[in-house]
């Protein structure tokens, strides 16, 4: 998969139609490829977490609601953060309540940036930087794969395995 | 009426609804957003935001016609209305649902509902 000129990708999770539909637009303004969710279940099953942790598709950030039915925004952010393969991965939350415990709460939980509702330009401005200082991660990683995979050493490393 | 006198005064009633405090900044960000990829965002955003307060006050309506009230089930329903109208800058509806959330943590919900009935009429 040719990587030449990436969007960020952005996992969205909101449970009101209203507001997915404001933070997909104001991010997709942003330049950043956009999945909006409507739970935290389904946010999971998205990543492929509930599928033995494997991650099935490339998230540089995830923004969620907190007040959200069954799974909060709280409980998603703790689920990223205690999996091997996404604890990385920089999760934002947003909420229309301004409560500072709460706010705290998700900052110490491993948030990034706690957002109020209404969410704007200027707040999604801010997630840049977050994403920036992954990218170098990412970079090694992706190197660290390439050489893994790369033709010449691939039978040495994977002669049990079925290689394409 | 001609188009630019139709124009005119459809600005003179989006003005007007600024100066009166039914709506804030928040409807402005939406304005912004919208562009040639999405010309008619804020029509959505809005024919949406109708839809879900119709649902909402049917609902509250008859959270409040059963007895006894639940009052947790009606403070939801209002920090959901809460949350569209104050997503789409609906300024007035906002502090409406705001003051309605005391009266329902004071267990009084009934007397407010029907002063939040004629927002959605409102074109």
């Amino acid at each position: 998969m040719a990587a030449s000129e990436t969007k960020f990708h952005v996992l969205a999770v909101d449970d009101t139609l209203i507001d997915r539909k404001l933070i997909e637009k104001l991010l997709k303004t942003s330049s950043y490829q956009v999945t909006a969710v409507d739970s935290g279940t389904k946010a999971l099953e998205f990543l492929g977490l509930d599928n033995n942790d494997h991650q099935d598709v490339e998230v540089n950030l995830i923004i969620t609601d907190y007040c959200m039915p069954g799974m909060t925004g709280y409980d998603l952010l703790r689920k990223i953060k205690e999996s091997s393969s996404f604890k990385d991965i920089p999760v934002v939350i947003m909420s229309s309540d301004n409560i500072p415990s709460r706010i705290n709460r998700c900052l110490e939980g491993g948030a990034e940036e706690f957002f109020l509702k209404p969410v704007q330009l200027s707040d999604v401005n801010k997630l840049r930087p977050h994403l920036m200082k992954r990218t170098q991660t990412n970079v090694n990683k992706r190197k660290a794969m390439d050489e893994i995979v790369s033709p010449d050493r691939t039978r040495a490393r994977y002669n049990e395995l079925e290689v394409n | 009426m001609d188009g630019y006198g139709m124009q005119n005064q459809i600005a003179c009633i989006r003005r007007s609804l600024f100066d009166q405090g039914y709506l804030d900044e928040q409807f402005i960000q939406l304005e912004e957003l919208q562009d040639d990829a999405n010309p008619n965002f804020v029509q959505e955003i809005v024919t949406l935001f109708y839809t879900d307060s119709t649902r909402l006050i049917q609902n509250i309506e008859l959270t409040l016609n059963s007895r006894p009230i639940n009052f947790s089930k009606l403070d939801d329903y209002m920090h959901q209305f809460k949350g569209s109208s104050s997503s789409i800058g609906a300024k007035k509806v906002t502090s409406e649902c705001a003051v309605f959330r005391q009266y329902c943590a004071a267990g009084n919900a009934e007397a407010y509902i029907s002063s939040l009935l004629p927002y959605i009429y409102t074109d």
